[in-house]
C-alpha cells in the first residue's frame, strides 16, 4: 500500500509535536547546564523527524522501546512531558518516581515500554513484545529505536536472525547518527549501511534521510502495515545527526564544525517548515506561536519538575522487588 | 503420595502450571524436544509448539526477548541448558530482568523464571560444571533457589512461576535421576523459606542442593557415634531465610556449612556472614574456619 500524503493539517501537528521535543530538550540542556538536572544526559536535538516519523503512524496499544537517547522517542508515543521532566530531574512525581532517570524511561501507559542505559539492549525486549503480540493476534505491533553503535553488537544480530525466522511484527528502527559514542561508524564496521545487515538475514530494509520527516513516515508507513498484517518485521535505517554532542558537556571535538554546519542546513524542523510554507498553509506568525507554544509547555514541565520533591527515603529502596 | 525423580516433578510442576495459566509460555534451546535431560519432554505436544518454542543458540538474546515478552504481559520461563551459558545472558538478566520493576518505579514487573542446571555431574568439565549461584545471588531484584529434592523441585518452580520477580532456578543434574515423595496436589513450597530436615542439638548443618543428601547420612553417622545433628537446607538463597538458621544456632551452638562450590565468595561465607550480623553466632563455642 502507497504511503498516504499528510495534509497540511497534519503536516502542522507533527510539526508541532517536533517543535515539542525540540522545546522540551533544550529545556532539559539549560536546566543542565544550571546544575539543576545532574547525571548523564544524551539529547536528540536535530533528530526529532525520526521520533515523529516513525510513532505518529502508531496505535496507542504498540510497544515502543528505545535506547538512552530517547526523550523524543517518549514524546512521540505520548508521554506527558511533565511526568517525563520530573523523572529527568529525579524527583518523586516523575514516571518512575525518580528512579530511573534520563536514560531509563518507562511510560507504560502510552506504551513506551522502556529506554536502557545498555546500547542495543531493547533490541531483544522488543522481540518478546512482538512475540506476545503475535499470541495474542491483536494487531499490536513492536518498534524498537538504537543507533548505529548497536549494530556492531552481538545480540543486533541475532535479533534480526530471530525476528526474521519468526516473523516477528517488530520494527526495527535505526538511527544512524554517524557517530558511536565519540567514533565515527566507519571505525567500527566496513559494512556502510547497516540496513544490509537486515537484508542478510531475510528482513526487508530501507535506507532513508532521517532528517526528512516525510521521508520517514513513508517508510514506516509501508512497514507499519506490513507488520500488522503478519508478513514479519523490517527494518528502517533512518541517516540522521544529533547537534549535540554524545552527552551534554560532550565538547565533541571529533566533530568537524563544517559537519555541523551542514547538518544545520538540513535541520528537521528548519525542513518541514519550509514545505509547510511553501504550500502556504502557515504564516510566519503561526509559525512563530507554535514555537513559543512549545516553550512555554517546557517551561511549565520544568516548573513542574523542580517544585516536585525527592524521593521519600523509604522510596529509593522500595520496589527492588514486588513483595 | 507417589514418588517421583527429581526431573519428573520439574515437569509436572511445569505442566501443572502451563495448564493452569495460558500465559506461561517456555523458551530455550530443544526445548520442544525436552532438552538434553528430557525436562520438558512431552510439552510441545500437550501445549503446542507455540508455548514450548525452541529457539537459536543465542543466549543473550533469548534471555533479554523472555523479558520483553514478560514487559508484554506473558510469564515466561527460559531454561538455560547449563548454568555456565547464563554468563552469555547476564546482560539482559542483571541490567533488564533485575532491575526493571525498581527503575520504572513499579510499572513494570518481570515474572521471568529462568531455569539452569548446575554442579559437577558426569565429568563434563569445567564448562559445565560450575556452581555460580552467589554470583546470582549477589544481584538485587533477582531471586534464587535451589531445590534438594523432587518435592521442593515441584513446589518451589510453581512459585517461581507464579512470581511476579525474577526467579533462578537453580537444579543439580546430579539430582535429575534422585527420587522422593511428590505431592500430586497443586502445593507450591514458599520461596525464602528454609526446610528442618532433621532435628538435634549438638550441631546445626546447613546443607544446599547437591550436599542435602550427604548432610542427612552424615547426621545419621553422628547419630552413631552420640552427636545430634540438625539439618536445615534454606533451599532460596535469595533471600535467604536468616531466622531459620539463627534459631538452630542459638541451640546447637555450632554451625557447620555444606555446599558444592569454588571456596571463594561463596554463598556459605554469606550465610556466615549475614549470622554474625544477626548475633546468632555469639552463640558459637569454637572459631571459625573453612
Amino acid at each position: 500500500m502507497a504511503a498516504k500524503k499528510e495534509s497540511p493539517r497534519e503536516t502542522i501537528e507533527l510539526l508541532r509535536r517536533m517543535w515539542l521535543i525540540r522545546a522540551f530538550e533544550e529545556k532539559v540542556s539549560t536546566l543542565y547546564a544550571e546544575r539543576q538536572i545532574v547525571g548523564l544526559l544524551h539529547l536528540g536535538i536535530g533528530q526529532e523527524a525520526v521520533a515523529v516519523g516513525a510513532l505518529s503512524l502508531l496505535r496507542d496499544d504498540d510497544y515502543v522501546y528505545g535506547g538512552h537517547r530517547s526523550h523524543g522517542h517518549a514524546i512521540a508515543k505520548g508521554a506527558d512531558i511533565n511526568k517525563l521532566m520530573a523523572e529527568i530531574a529525579g524527583r518523586a512525581t516523575g514516571y518512575c518516581g525518580g528512579k530511573g532517570g534520563s536514560m531509563h524511561i518507562v511510560a507504560k501507559e502510552c506504551g513506551f515500554i522502556t529506554a536502557t542505559g545498555v546500547v542495543g539492549g531493547t533490541i531483544p525486549l522488543a522481540l518478546g513484545a512482538g512475540f506476545a503480540a503475535k499470541e495474542r493476534n491483536k494487531g499490536q505491533i513492536a518498534v524498537v529505536f538504537f543507533g548505529d553503535g548497536a549494530g556492531q553488537s552481538g545480540p543486533f544480530h541475532e535479533s534480526l536472525n530471530i525476528a526474521s525466522l519468526w516473523q516477528l511484527p517488530v520494527i526495527f528502527v535505526c538511527e544512524n547518527n554517524g557517530y558511536a559514542e565519540f567514533t565515527p561508524l566507519s571505525a567500527h564496521t566496513k559494512v556502510g549501511r547497516l540496513a544490509q545487515h537486515a537484508k542478510i538475514y531475510g528482513i526487508p530494509a530501507n535506507t532513508v534521510d532521517g532528517n526528512d520527516l516525510f521521508a520517514v513516515r513513508a517508510a514506516m508507513s509501508k512497514a507499519v502495515d506490513k507488520c500488522r498484517a503478519g508478513k514479519g518485521p523490517i527494518f528502517v535505517e533512518c541517516l540522521t545527526h544529533r547537534m549535540r554532542g554524545h552527552y551534554e558537556g560532550d565538547p565533541a571535538k571529533y566533530r568537524e564544525l563544517s559537519q555541523l554546519a551542514e547538518w544545520k542546513k538540513k535541520d528537521p524542523i528548519a525542513r518541514v517548515t519550509r514545505a509547510l510554507k511553501s504550500q502556504k498553509a502557515l504564516t510566519d506568525k503561526e509559525l512563530a506561536a507554535m514555537e513559543s507554544e512549545a516553550q512555554a509547555l517546557a517551561e511549565k514541565a520544568a516548573e513542574f519538575a523542580l517544585a516536585s520533591p525527592w524521593p521519600a527515603d523509604d522510596q529509593v529502596a522500595s520496589q527492588v522487588t514486588t513483595n | 503420595m507417589p514418588e517421583q525423580t527429581y526431573l519428573e516433578a520439574i515437569r509436572a510442576g511445569l505442566e501443572e502450571e502451563m495448564r493452569r495459566d495460558p500465559s506461561v509460555y517456555i523458551f530455550g534451546e530443544d526445548v520442544a524436544l525436552g532438552g538434553p535431560f528430557g525436562v520438558t519432554k512431552g510439552l510441545a505436544e500437550t501445549f503446542g509448539a507455540n508455548r514450548t518454542v525452541n529457539t537459536p543458540i543465542s543466549e543473550a538474546t533469548v534471555m533479554g526477548l523472555a523479558i520483553g515478552t514478560a514487559t508484554a504481559g506473558l510469564r515466561p520461563v527460559i531454561e538455560i541448558m547449563f548454568i555456565d551459558f547464563i554468563t552469555l545472558a547476564m546482560d539482559q538478566l542483571i541490567n533488564h530482568a533485575a532491575k526493571l520493576h525498581y527503575m520504572s518505579g513499579g510499572q513494570l514487573k518481570i515474572p521471568l523464571t529462568v531455569r539452569v542446571q548446575c554442579g559437577i555431574s558426569g565429568a563434563m568439565g569445567a564448562h559445565h560444571s560450575q556452581s555460580l549461584e552467589s554470583w546470582l545471588a549477589h544481584v538485587p531484584g533477582l531471586k534464587v533457589v535451589m531445590p534438594a529434592n523432587p518435592a521442593d523441585a515441584k513446589g518451589l518452580l510453581k512459585s517461581a512461576i507464579r512470581d511476579d520477580n525474577p526467579v533462578v532456578f537453580i537444579e543439580h543434574r546430579g539430582l535429575y535421576r534422585s527420587k522422593g515423595d511428590v505431592s500430586a496436589s497443586d502445593k507450591s513450597v514458599a520461596i525464602g523459606k528454609a526446610a528442618l530436615l532433621r532435628q538435634g542439638s549438638d550441631v546445626t548443618i546447613v546443607a544446599l542442593s547437591s550436599m542435602v543428601a550427604p548432610a542427612l547420612a552424615a547426621a545419621k553417622e553422628l547419630e552413631a557415634q552420640g552427636i545430634s545433628a540438625e539439618v536445615i537446607d534454606p533451599r532460596t538463597i535469595s533471600p535467604l531465610d536468616i531466622e531459620s538458621i539463627a534459631n538452630s544456632v542459638k541451640k546447637t551452638s555450632r554451625m557447620v556449612i555444606v555446599h558444592e562450590a569454588v571456596e571463594q565468595g561463596g554463598i556459605g561465607a554469606e550465610i556466615v556472614s549475614i549470622e554474625l550480623s544477626t548475633g546468632s553466632l555469639m552463640y558459637i563455642f569454637l572459631t571459625m574456619t573453612r
